[in-house]
């Protein structure tokens, strides 16, 4: 499989804290990969560095052998990388629709100033949207309306409908309840399944990365300790501590 | 040789001056994260109440002391009348809101004290020019050069000193580090925030009426001397970033300067120094030079 | 149903519009021209409150209208309205398209005093320079021409009155598309959360810059079309003041339509014609009362309550 994601020496420190030290990491394509790791350990300041909100201080990030280090958010997700947030970052005013339908707009890069936002076409491929997310009665309800599992959803909808090469979740089921996370899950792998996008999820849930990831990373004080199949990298003792503070 | 003193003195003094009607803006924008669009309302009726107090009671011969005593007095006044009403009665009810909310309040309440002024001291122009011209002036390498300018950049001096030793060294400079740093967690210290808001908003309208109390002998009132005041303090403050005080004051002295070295060397610029300046900082440095960037968490 | 009949009224609004000349005096017209052109540039403000960027020297370009159009009066001799109005148009465009390169990095309370700062400037220049401006005592419009000959006063007035509400329509009109658009959603979209936008591929700079360049348009236009009405433009156009009254009017109608601005405009050029004749010096004093008014009371402005009433009489 060919690499898709690369980082060379990634380095990031907050004040004298390194948050990241000296990352090399290769995410192939079509993958399933999920980061673990406790608070503090670098898993976000990772997707906010690969998707350029935030600048390394060493180092270098290719996106399928291109240099994205110094770009924008806006440019790295032009180039087909999308993600969602641990909170979710929303249009609270606009309608569920049409937080889809800019997201639609943006992906055929069509955001004009004549025609309407509201287009037959954008409309169906939506409300398909919302149906494979469990949205669809919420279609013409404000955002800030919304009990916080829709909103959770509607965020990684908005990723996902970018049709991006590489989809960044970020805690995909923080602020889920336990038992609605496999369901979340299982949604979300269902409407990835069959399409090419590769993705990589960042979780503190060990149950989560075993049950839907092929590759788990585990991130502590800013390196990687483990790499490889879930169900050995998360048996392993000096993981379990790292994550869960003891074994 | 002559010609540069006088620059550097006419500069020093302008610079006394902004930072004197630009601290409290700042100040206030600090610790209550609103930019009150009434400081120039502020500075006008502290300018209004401070000649009508020299007016009636100080002598044309009275002392440094009395004068600068009654300027001070009208300046208390004013920002213990307006202070706590404004933060109180109205302010307080839209820090939850959106900030263009809170803009749009302090500007309707600009509006209200537009007319208020207007309607207790008329629209004819009031002078009291007294200090300025019984302080007389002194003799400085061969030119003469009047002392009430001096007494300017003396106030400023010393308001600097007293509101750093104040941040730097205080029980209460302590607080409102606190509270600047972080609302909740300040609360959960015990600390009485709302009370710390008035106190804020209260001081920095003192200050807005002490710099217009102290520039009442220079100039003659008019209506609408306020807005000026608000633009030239707000491009100081910009200059220097938003909310910082050691900001305001090297914000003050580069556009004093600057803008004294135009008046005599290049004057059609003069109006435009200080808008000049200000966009070329924001140009290099939008945050103004001591400003800092803040980075949304996500 | 009653689809096909929903728009006999507009119809019927548009026919008493068109015939008004007819029927009004003089007086109120000019009011209505006056009106409805300073709706343009107040349409400018909302615009850009849709992306909650707050102006307080909106005025800038209204005066940068103005003034384009008497200097071209003035330097160049046109005369014909028609030019006037595109020279206006493109001041507009062109000081927003300069001064939006530094203003549009900026949010709150920096965006809401770059604008009053610039647009003081503007007004300093205005005072300064004399003898291009002509100072305090402004440029004088002389009668326009329309490509018609032999224009009396009140068929001049007509006609301005006319104009403005074609124009005027038209640009409400392209307005209002431009809101139902991507482009105009993205403005909304840039009120409730940037960092989102940014992550859709979306420039948020961009699309800021354009609300700026396309509400310094409308205020370029609304700019000549006040100065051909009063026949006389002074600096005042640029004054904080103006800018403060174009916000005043954008709260007053709300931002939930482009009819609000009209209807607030409207309303608030008839109130203070007769409450500045009362009391001149109380008249701030009340816009800044009826603004407390609006922000504690009726945060969605004067339009919400046509929705109020709308929601409360069932679909």
């Amino acid at each position: 499989m060919s690499v898709l994601l690369e980082t060379v020496g990634l380095t990031r420190f907050f004040g004298a804290v390194c948050a990241l030290e000296e990352l090399n990491l290769c995410i192939h394509e079509g993958d399933m990969v999920g980061i673990i790791g406790s608070n503090g350990s670098g898993k976000t300041t990772f997707l906010n560095l690969v998707t350029g909100y935030l600048k390394p201080a060493r180092g270098c990030i290719l996106l399928a052998g291109r240099d994205i280090t110094l770009l924008s958010p806006r440019q790295i997700t032009r180039l087909g990388v999308a993600r969602s947030f641990q909170i979710p970052q929303l249009y609270l005013n606009l309608t569920v629709m049409e937080n889809l339908l800019l997201a639609l707009a943006a992906r055929s890069g069509r955001v004009g100033l004549w025609a309407r936002l509201h287009r037959q076409n954008w409309m169906r491929e939506g409300q398909e949207i919302l149906k494979q997310f469990n949205l669809d009665r919420y279609g013409e309800q404000r955002v800030a309306e919304l009990p916080e599992g829709a909103r959770k959803l509607l965020d990684i909808a908005l990723a996902v409908a970018l049709q991006p090469r590489l989809l960044l979740m970020d805690e995909p089921t923080a602020g889920v309840s336990t038992q609605d996370k496999f369901a979340v899950m299982d949604t979300l792998v269902s409407t990835l399944r069959g399409s090419s996008i590769t993705t990589v999820f960042v979780e503190h849930d060990m149950d989560v990365v075993r049950r839907y990831s092929r590759r788990a990373l585990v991130f502590d004080q800013g390196r990687v300790i483990a790499d490889g199949e879930p169900s050995a990298v998360l048996t392993d003792a000096g993981v379990k501590r790292a994550v869960l503070g003891h074994a | 040789m002559r010609l540069l003193l006088v620059v550097l003195l006419d500069g020093l003094a302008y610079a006394a001056w902004l930072f004197l009607v630009s601290a409290g803006l700042t100040f206030t924008y600090g610790v209550l994260r609103v930019l009150n669009l009434a400081h120039g309302n502020l500075y006008a009726l502290g300018a209004y109440l401070g000649a009508t107090l020299l007016l009636h009671y100080a002598a044309s011969g009275s002392e440094v002391a009395a004068t600068l005593g009654l300027l001070l007095l009208a300046a208390v006044i004013i920002g213990i009348l307006a202070g706590p009403l404004i933060e109180r009665v109205f302010l307080r009810r839209v820090y939850s809101r959106d900030e263009e909310v809170q803009l749009l309040l302090t500007f309707a309440i600009s509006l209200i004290l537009e007319d208020v002024t207007k309607l207790i001291w008329g629209v004819t122009p009031v002078v009291a020019d007294m200090p300025y011209t019984s302080f007389g002036s002194v003799r400085l390498g061969g030119i003469s050069y009047p002392w009430y300018p001096f007494l300017l950049v003396g106030v400023a001096l010393g308001l600097a000193g007293f509101l750093w030793f104040v941040v730097t060294h205080t029980r209460l400079g302590k607080v409102l580090a606190a509270v600047i740093a972080d609302r909740e967690v300040s609360a959960t210290l015990g600390i009485h925030v709302p009370r710390v808001y008035t106190f804020a908003f209260t001081a920095g309208a003192i200050l807005a009426a002490l710099g217009g109390a102290l520039t009442a002998p220079m100039f003659s009132l008019v209506p609408g001397i306020g807005a000026d005041v608000l633009v030239i303090s707000f491009a100081v403050i910009a200059i220097g970033g938003l909310g910082s005080i050691g900001g305001a004051a090297v914000g003050s002295v580069v556009v004093g300067l600057a803008r004294s070295a135009a008046v005599y060397f290049f004057p059609e610029l003069d109006l435009f120094t200080i808008y000049l300046i200000m966009t070329l900082v924001l140009l290099f440095r939008p945050q103004g030079l001591f400003g800092e960037i803040e980075i949304r968490r996500i | 149903m009653g689809g096909s009949l929903r728009f006999i009224p507009f119809l019927l609004l548009g026919l008493a519009l068109i015939t008004a000349p007819f029927v009004l005096s003089g007086w109120v017209l000019f009011l209505l021209t006056v009106a409805g052109a300073k709706a343009l540039a107040v349409l400018g403000v909302v615009l850009l409150l849709r992306a909650k960027l707050l102006t307080f020297g909106h005025a800038l370009y209204y005066a940068a209208g103005a003034y384009a159009a008497g200097l071209g009066v003035k330097y160049l001799g046109l005369h014909n309205g028609f030019a006037l109005i595109g020279l206006a148009f493109v001041a507009g465009l062109g000081v927003s398209a300069l001064l939006g390169l530094l203003v549009i990095r900026y949010r709150g309370v920096y965006f809401a005093l770059l604008n009053l700062a610039f647009s003081m400037v503007l007004y300093g220049i205005l005072l300064k320079f004399y003898s291009v401006t002509g100072g305090t005592d402004g440029l004088a419009f002389p009668a326009p021409t329309f490509g018609l000959i032999g224009l009396s006063e009140a068929s001049l007035r007509a006609q301005l009155y006319e104009l403005t509400l074609f124009l005027g329509s038209l640009l409400f009109y392209l307005t209002y598309r431009f809101f139902a658009s991507p482009a105009g959603y993205v403005l909304f979209a840039i009120r409730d959360n940037e960092v989102r936008v940014a992550y859709m591929g979306i420039s948020v700079n961009a699309a800021v810059y354009l609300g700026y360049i396309i509400a310094g348009g409308l205020a370029g236009v609304a700019g000549v079309l006040v100065g051909l009405s009063v026949g006389h433009i002074t600096p005042d156009l640029a004054f904080w003041s103006q800018s403060g009254e174009f916000v005043f009017v954008a709260i007053l109608g709300g931002v939930g339509s482009v009819f609000a601005p009209v209807v607030g405009s409207i309303l608030f050029e008839f109130v203070r014609n007769y409450a500045f004749e009362l009391s001149p010096y109380t008249w701030q004093m009340t816009l800044g009362a009826a603004l407390l008014l609006i922000i504690f009371f009726l945060p969605g402005g004067v339009w919400s309550l046509v929705g109020l009433a709308r929601t409360r009489s069932g679909p």
